[in-house]
């Protein structure tokens, strides 16, 4: 039995940061209505950037709000060079963009930080373990952190007219414009929270899984499981779909494929989703009538 | 209707002259494809014979991306299945290499029909987001502890490749690397005929109708979920055929040689190459296997940079890929190439 | 006058299917474009709210509108329910209401919303509902609030009627005429059913293959039995 707590406590732990990514990917769906596969390596970046503030001497709060600045200038910059150009072309143009993106974002990163594996310190350390010994500090702040991340956008996206300006722009873009929405500055917008999200996961996850350039490769399928399991348009059910694939992976994990298979089970629950039901647990049903 | 009847008296119009033009280019091909046998030593004769067979995995995938607008970030995938059965067969069975050619495309096609069944539900970028998946969890797959007998699990296979058969070494003396690169050629000329047929004929014009105007395909009677599932197979089986080469090639299998950026560099080399173009999978080939070889002296960073910038500025500039080009070119030249 | 048209040319890709319209639209005024499918109308309405390209020159209350780009222009008070209605299917009512009037920063929007919901009190009945879940006259009604939440001085409206059934539209028509008599926007209406057109306006234009082959006051036209079976066919 304690084995199994600590199991399920792993794995809501392990899932906060794939809550946080499948928030970030969410995001830029609710503003593009696009899954952005560069989405991990972007928050690789970040949170080297902010070990590079750490370093500098920054406290860590500092560094984490710079970062945070920085990581939304650089995606709202990636919309308007890399993608406006390409905003009408068909999909796989898009795909081929976020793919390179990808590649690119991802090697320059290793490229300027070196590959070797680096600590990256946790703001909540201290606090020993807790509950027994189920979880770290920095595992419960970090789930902390998630769940602030998720009530902001939330209320961002609902209550705040540019949030709802956001969500309507990425809907019916020629709608959006007849009520006088600047969709382009919407589209900008939406990359660069959605970057900034990303940077507070990775700076969530690099303390546990330490940081290197492809931290985020394994982590961005879990996630991508996570928002699908939630529901792609729902930014509440992408955090407990992450939370989800978190418990789920560690229990397949311990009972049932054994660590070396951990992938699949994202795989198998991605595959599932989308064949058996598409709009996620929580996705709602989108009537449309003619 | 017109245009149906107009197609055999054009076509019938001019057939001297191309059937000559046709036998000269044949002739310059068949030359440029056997010179490098004379002309180059070992390792770079192994370097373009992997570079024939990335130019197969590229119109494996192209057939089902390039042609029917299914976006596979996967291929790799089936490369790996197709190099594993080969390698499974010779390291575990002792068969020839021959022998487990068709059983790893029949494999492989049977595979790519299963994938392609779920694929018909998804749309464009969710099933690019499934491929992409499986590309990221091949390599662990690979090395799980259930098929480690077969597969050798971290450490791989070793396997031979197949000898240049006695009636050949007693006319002419080949060496076993250059006995490879034939063995490639044929296969893949073979596939690239294969395919040549398929897409210039009904099935083609088929397919390219359910990519682009998928509504009207299905109101003219086609059978889309047929079609897409059959393209699916034939593009998983070439593809896996040119990894059942690559085993041969290389005579080593391992987990690690499938990881996701194997499907990343075949996607690339399918659109700097040309999207939906059977020339461009040979110039997607070339670019897959020396352009990162090259950048691989400038830094361990470079391939992947140069990879992305090449592969936006190619979307961005150059959307229909090299084959595109030399297209362009040749018509401006005022050849009539299509 | 509120708005003011002429010379306007526009197309799509090389094609031009305007070929220089003259017309205007009184402060407060009705004015209706009418003629067969294809004759430019609802072209007309898109180049005047810079959907499409479009040449010549467009002025609202004396300001040159042409060429700007659609959100600038809606910001500057022409509000368009085109042809689909423009509504956000995939929202509820309630934010298709706070869209409409997501450029005002006055203290009256709460207000707009009242008068909406008393023009359309089946509207506030379905606050909280998707609007893709809304009747055909009810997504007309959705589409008509929403531009109004705008606080338009010109209302371009794109076939109110279609599609719904003659009672519905009996009763869009009822609450159009309402607002001409108490909002004073001016509106642009383009319209298939020439007669409650007519009794709407006060000026009306025929269009004919991109081009106005005449014009004059609405009543003045409706009386004139020629035009009507010529140009109306009723």
């Amino acid at each position: 039995m304690d084995a199994f707590l600590l199991q399920l406590a792993a794995g809501i732990a392990t899932g906060g940061i794939y809550a946080s990514v499948a928030l970030a990917i969410v995001m830029i769906y609710q503003a593009t209505h696009h899954v952005n596969f560069a989405q991990g390596e972007m928050a690789t970046l970040s949170t080297f950037i902010a070990l590079t503030f750490i370093q500098a001497g920054f406290p860590y709060w500092v560094a984490f709000g710079a970062t945070l600045a920085v990581s939304f200038v650089m995606g709202a910059l990636v919309e308007r060079l890399i993608m406006r150009p390409v905003q009408h072309a068909p999909i796989l143009t898009h795909v081929g963009v976020y793919i390179g993106m990808l590649l690119i974002i991802g090697n320059l990163t290793g490229w300027v930080f070196g590959y070797t594996t680096k600590v990256f310190p946790s703001p909540f350390e201290g606090g020993g373990p807790m509950f027994g010994g189920l979880l770290s500090a920095h595992q419960l702040g970090s789930v902390g952190v998630t769940l602030g991340v998720l009530v902001l956008v939330y209320l961002f996206f609902t209550k705040t007219s540019l949030g709802l300006a956001m969500r309507a722009a990425a809907y019916n873009p020629r709608s959006a414009r007849l009520v006088g929405i600047r969709v382009d500055v919407m589209l900008a917008l939406g990359w660069g929270l959605a970057a900034a999200i990303g940077s507070v996961a990775g700076m969530m996850v690099a303390p546990i899984v330490f940081l290197d350039p492809n931290m985020m490769l394994g982590i961005l399928l879990y996630a991508f499981a996570g928002a699908l399991l939630g529901g792609i348009d729902n930014p509440p059910g992408a955090v407990a779909g992450g939370f989800l694939v978190g418990v789920l992976e560690n229990l397949a994990g311990a009972y049932i494929v054994g660590t070396e298979l951990k992938l699949s089970v994202a795989l198998i629950i991605i595959i599932g989703v989308l064949v058996l039901k598409p709009s996620g647990l929580f996705g709602r049903v989108v009537f449309s009538r003619v | 209707m017109s245009a149906i009847q107009d197609t055999p008296t054009l076509a019938a119009a001019a057939p001297r002259a191309s059937i000559a033009r046709r036998s000269v280019w044949l002739a310059l091909g068949l030359a440029a494809a056997l010179a490098p046998l004379w002309l180059l030593e070992s390792f770079h004769l192994f370097q373009l014979t992997m570079a024939v067979i990335m130019s197969l995995a590229v119109l494996g995938l192209n057939i089902v991306t390039g042609y029917n607008g299914q976006i596979s970030l996967g291929h790799g995938a089936f490369f790996a299945i197709g190099a594993y059965v080969t390698a499974i067969l010779m390291a575990q069975a002792d068969w020839s290499f021959y022998a487990t050619l068709p059983f790893a495309a029949a494999v492989c096609g049977m595979v790519g029909y299963a994938v392609g069944l779920p694929a018909l539900r998804l749309g464009g970028l969710y099933l690019a987001l499934v491929t992409f998946s499986l590309a990221v969890a091949v390599p662990q797959l690979l090395k799980h502890r259930a098929l480690e007998g077969w597969t050798g699990g971290v450490q791989g296979l070793f396997l031979m490749k197949p000898e240049p058969p006695a009636w050949l070494t007693a006319r002419v003396a080949i060496t076993p690397d250059q006995f490879m690169y034939l063995v490639a050629l044929v296969v893949a000329a073979l596939c690239y005929l294969l395919a040549w047929n398929l897409i210039r004929g009904r099935i083609g014009r088929a397919l390219m109708a359910t990519r682009d105007h998928p509504t009207a395909a299905e109101a003219m009677g086609m059978d889309i979920a047929a079609l897409k599932t059959r393209a699916f197979a034939v593009s998983a089986m070439i593809t896996g055929v040119a990894g059942a080469l690559s085993a041969a090639a290389v005579e080593f299998v391992a987990p690690d040689s499938f990881t996701f950026l194997l499907s990343i560099s075949l996607f690339v080399g399918m659109v700097v190459g040309g999207v939906a173009s059977i020339l461009g999978s040979v110039f997607g080939g070339l670019f897959v296997l020396f352009v990162p070889n090259i950048a691989e002296s400038i830094s361990r960073a470079a391939p992947g940079v140069i990879y992305g910038i090449i592969l936006i500025v190619f979307l961005f500039v150059l959307p229909d890929g090299v084959a595109g080009l030399v297209r362009r070119v040749l018509a401006r030249l005022g050849g009539r190439a299509s | 006058m509120l708005l003011e048209v002429s010379g306007l040319r526009a197309g799509y890709g090389p094609t031009h299917v305007l070929h220089g319209l003259d017309f205007a639209v009184e402060e407060g005024g009705v004015t209706t474009l009418l003629g067969a499918n294809g004759a430019g109308k609802t072209t007309t309405l898109r180049a005047v709210c810079g959907m499409v390209r479009a040449e010549g020159e467009v002025s609202l209350a004396g300001q040159r509108i042409t060429g700007l780009a659609t959100e600038d222009i809606a910001r500057r008070g022409v509000a368009h329910v085109p042809d689909g209605r423009g509504t956000f299917m995939e929202l509820t009512v309630e934010e298709n209401f706070r869209l409409g009037a997501y450029t005002r920063r006055d203290a009256e929007v709460q207000r707009d919303f009242e008068r909406m919901w008393e023009w359309f009190p089946r509207l506030k009945q379905r606050w909280k509902q998707q609007a893709g879940t809304l009747s055909g006259g009810e997504q007309q009604m959705l589409a008509i609030a929403r531009a109004l939440l705008l606080r338009p001085k010109l209302l371009l409206l794109d076939e109110p009627s279609f599609g719904l059934a003659p009672l519905i539209v009996q009763d869009i028509f009822g609450i159009l005429r309402r607002i001409r008599a108490e909002s004073g926007v001016g509106i642009l209406l383009v319209e298939q059913n020439a007669n409650l057109a007519l009794e709407l306006a006060d000026r009306a234009y025929l269009l004919e293959t991109g081009r106005i082959v005449m014009s004059g006051p609405a009543a003045e036209i409706r009386q004139d039995e020629a035009i009507r079976r010529s140009y109306l066919g009723y």
